[in-house]
């Protein structure tokens, strides 16, 4: 790295040299029995200089041509785009607790078990289901250096549990799943069983959904698959500076319920997601996005902010070897006071909506959503009745945000990157072949 | 790329000698350029390079994989792979047998698109750019160009030697219109094996395209509900890779009874007018290949015909299964993974009704045109459309907001009731499953009519 550094330093006026390493193992289940055993090792060296105020940038993966990469990026960085930054010098880091030496340590014959563990609850539970299940380890060394005397270095590790399980009658088919994560090793898989368990439970029945608008409860998975994404894109420093963001112009205005709060989190310890540094060596912070309904700030890079005459907020990443730009660590919400079993008690006719499938289609712009309900149940008389089937559920996002019914108590990491409560939604409108 | 060519060569009898069943390795090479703009600014502009590769191993029935792209020590991670298969293994190696073949395969292009200058690929892309940014109403413009072309040299211990190469390019371009709030935006997706001419000259459809997402910000949302639906040949397209392909790929099925009870060959899923085609062996499109990345030559396929199910997709170890014959779907998107069942370029087969005819007696409908994506749990699927009109009286009416359909597989093929006489193949799509995306593939399809198509709206 410093030698790609050295070389990069003669050809341009400013050089950062970014590395990422990691080496996973996974111990695969299919259809009940253990499958397949893999290792995967990569190492990938990205390059950005600032050559005459503008920016350069190469990749590289696997065999290293210092001398190729430094032409490539200097070859790009005659059309690159303005350079309105300044590279960090030598900063000081939060720590952020993201590596336990045990995960490297669980012998392979645990992770079989774990996987065995999960495959025997659900087989024993209902007969027929056929599971896939996947337990994960790996860790993650990622190295900046700069011409500046920025350096940061951080090793990560990783550790998660996946089950999915697959149930079929006549020609109807069901799919349950749930999987956790952590930097932690995950001894217990006890939890991603109950969960997959439950899901199984409430679909043992079926219900008819019928076309029209209902209240509509979105479980942490729900809440992943339906309002997230538009959220995203929304509080992205980019798109804001393009003015294509609805909430653009709305800093300090309660756009959002007054109970609903949203920060971007990359300091929690021991997740997945957290660093010390994002990906051009800016210090990790907790970005509050939403408080009380009133919208607080936007997620910003270095390049970005500096267009938009902000701060780095640290959210600089590097995604399938591009360029940095603004995305969210990890996006953590405020839980509220309301049980789940609370919410399905108001309602007399509603659906919980557990997985959407399709609502990153649309036009994620503008707030409309609209899926299929892959995983969901009918509410009748304040009960959970069954699954509904072959049913779409439409809404705006920022109309569901705007006046939400209650957002609830018990919270939860679903995936990698958000914490989140359930959330009980007035006035879905719902389309079924009932 | 003579270091990996030399690592092969060595490779070959270390693979022979092997106490695995079967044992292959796979090793790549690969360049791309991309753009990347967002507005009228460059937002990424860059080039890469990967190499790597990797190494599997079946014994009993379990598998071990291993992929690296440090290529010291490859002895030792030849005895990982084994090892690792040695532990997963509880039963019984089947894989059905192939002619081991030894061959190169050229790109088939005539210049490797990375190797032209950026600075040519600027200025094209820049004419796009202006015409979206110029268009009265539009806010903001993305566009998303990559390139690449790629060596996959394939070895196993049964003597296959393949070297094959591929380019190919892509590119997305999307006007986002804004008005009082509002916001909406319309997407063009193209692309092509290899070959950069095929994008030159889309000048009048970016204008087209930012002129729709103007149109767009008037128009009003549709009510939610069951319509007759008539798709063009791009929506058309995704629609069958969604609604069948996907279900028609065998991993899904081989080791699943109820499964392969409900996929039994001769089974009826759609009318006497329908046929569905998955072909690597088409030549010069995105989905297009000689060999899988487990050496079986690609054929063409038929997976419905006369609306009966007559065939689906394979890999070496489900055909075995199967007791069926391998169809070389086994593809992987990169050295990081091994092999699973895909699909390559997939259509349905053209009929005989021209698109007049199919909307003249539709009295209130749909026609959904272009894609913004779609996505399939095999029996349920969704796909959206990129523009959608009424169909009123037999004519096509005012535009309105995009749609998003879904429907399912047992009873949605069924209701196509109408198949067009113009066939036409989309090479934009990038299709993703168990964490390999976007592989290159194709989807085509003339126009269709769909009954009582399930349509999300206010």
């Amino acid at each position: 790295m410093e030698a790609i550094l050295a070389r990069a330093q003669k050809a341009a006026k400013e050089a950062e040299v970014f590395e990422v390493t990691s080496e996973e193992t996974q111990v695969r289940f299919e259809s009940n029995r253990l499958k397949q055993m893999q290792t995967n090792q990569s190492t990938t060296l990205a390059l950005r200089i600032i050559k005459d105020g503008k920016i350069g940038y190469a990749t590289t993966t696997g065999i290293t041509d210092g001398e190729r990469l430094v032409n490539d990026a200097v070859e790009t960085a005659a059309f690159g785009s303005e350079a309105k930054f300044q590279l960090p010098d030598n900063t000081s880091y939060p720590k952020v607790e993201i590596y336990d030496p045990a995960v490297e340590r669980v012998p392979i014959k645990d992770m079989v078990a774990l996987g065995e563990r999960m495959v025997a609850a659900l087989t024993s539970h209902t007969e027929g289901i056929l599971c896939d299940a996947a337990v994960t380890r790996a860790v993650i060394t990622a190295r900046l250096l700069n011409s500046r005397g920025g350096q940061a270095e951080y090793k990560k590790s990783y550790f998660s549990l996946d089950l999915e399980g697959n149930l079929i009658k006549g020609t109807d088919i069901l799919f349950v799943g749930e999987g956790e994560s952590s930097c932690h090793p995950l001894p217990d898989p006890q939890s991603v069983i109950d969960l997959v368990l439950n899901q199984l439970e409430l679909a043992k029945n079926k219900a008819k959904a019928p076309t029209k608008v209902l209240p509509v409860i979105f479980t942490p998975n729900g809440v992943a698959s339906a309002l997230i994404l538009p959220l995203t894109s929304a509080f992205n420093g980019k798109v804001v500076l393009e003015g294509a963001s609805p909430l653009g112009d709305k800093i300090g205005k309660t756009v959002f319920d007054k109970n609903f709060t949203l920060v971007d989190d990359p300091t929690v310890a021991y997740r997945p997601a957290s660093r010390p540094c994002d990906d051009e060596g800016v210090a990790s912070q907790r970005t509050p996005l939403v408080e009380k309904g009133v919208v607080k700030g936007f997620l910003y890079d270095l390049q970005t902010a500096a267009l938009a005459k902000k701060k780095s907020t640290g959210n600089g990443s590097r995604s399938r070897g591009s360029l940095p730009t603004p995305s969210a660590s990890a996006l953590v919400i405020t839980p509220g006071k309301t049980t789940f079993d609370e919410m399905v008690k108001d309602i007399k006719e509603g659906l919980v909506v557990e997985q959407l499938m399709g609502s990153d289609q649309g036009n994620i712009l503008s707030g409309d959503f609209s899926g299929n309900v892959l995983l969901g149940f009918k509410i009748e008389n304040s009960e959970i009745v069954g699954r509904v089937k072959d049913t779409m559920v439409s809404g705006n996002v920022y109309k569901l945000l705007k006046d939400i019914a209650a957002i609830g108590s018990e919270t939860r990491w679903v995936s990698s990157f958000l914490q989140t409560p359930p959330f009980y939604c007035k006035g879905l409108s719902v389309s079924s072949k009932g | 790329m003579p270091q990996i060519e030399e690592i092969v060569q060595s490779l070959a009898g270390e693979l022979k000698k092997s106490k695995a069943d079967y044992l292959e390795a796979r090793f790549e090479e690969n360049q791309t350029s991309h753009i990347m703009y967002r507005g009228r600014a460059i937002e990424s502009i860059g080039r890469s390079t990967a190499s790597g590769g990797n190494v599997r191993a079946l014994i009993k029935g379990g598998w071990g994989f291993t992929s690296f792209n440090n290529l010291e020590k490859l002895k030792d991670r030849i005895s990982l792979a084994i090892e690792q298969a040695q532990s997963a293994g509880t039963g019984k190696s089947l894989l059905a047998p192939i002619e081991p073949a030894q061959e190169t395969v050229s790109s088939g292009v005539k210049q490797n698109p990375v190797t032209i200058p950026l600075a040519e690929k600027k200025r094209l892309l820049d004419e796009y750019n202006e015409i979206i940014c110029n268009t009265p109403g539009i806010k903001t413009s993305n566009i998303g160009f990559s390139d690449g072309r790629k060596k996959v040299i394939f070895l196993n211990s049964e003597g296959s030697l393949i070297s094959q190469e591929r380019a190919d390019v892509t590119i997305r371009l999307t006007a986002i219109a804004a008005k009082d709030g509002e916001v909406q935006q319309v997407n063009l997706s193209m692309g092509s094996r290899g070959n950069f001419n095929d994008i030159r000259h889309l000048h009048d459809i970016v204008k087209e395209m930012s002129k729709n997402a103007v149109a767009l910000l008037d128009a009003p949302q549709v009510k939610g509900g069951e319509y007759t639906v008539v798709l063009d040949p791009v929506l058309a397209g995704v629609f069958v890779h969604e609604a069948f392909g996907h279900l028609s790929e065998s991993d899904f099925i081989y080791e699943n009874d109820r499964m392969r009870e409900i996929m039994v060959l001769g089974k009826q899923f759609g009318g006497d007018n329908l046929n569905i085609v998955d072909s690597a062996a088409e030549p010069g499109l995105r989905g297009s290949f000689k060999y899988d990345d487990e050496g079986t030559r690609a054929v063409k396929t038929y997976l419905i015909r006369e609306g009966k199910l007559v065939g689906r997709l394979h890999s070496r170890e489900t055909a075995a299964k199967m007791n069926e014959k391998p169809t070389g779907n086994a593809r992987a998107i990169n050295y990081r993974f091994p092999p699973i069942v895909r699909m390559t370029n997939t259509y349905i087969e053209p009929g005989k009704m021209s698109f007049d005819e199919m909307i003249a007696d539709i009295k209130e409908g749909i026609y959904a045109k272009n894609w913004y994506g779609g996505t399939t749990s095999m029996e349920m699927f969704t796909f959206s459309a990129g523009e959608a009109y009424m169909i009123r009286n037999g004519k096509i009416a005012e535009a309105i907001r995009p749609v998003m359909l879904t429907g399912n597989v047992f009873n949605t093929l069924k209701n196509i009731d109408a198949i067009g006489n113009d066939l036409d193949m989309n090479q934009g799509g990038g299709c993703g499953k168990n964490g390999q995306a976007p592989l290159p593939v194709s989807n085509g399809s003339p126009h269709i009519r769909i009954q009582h198509c399930l349509i999300g709206g206010k």
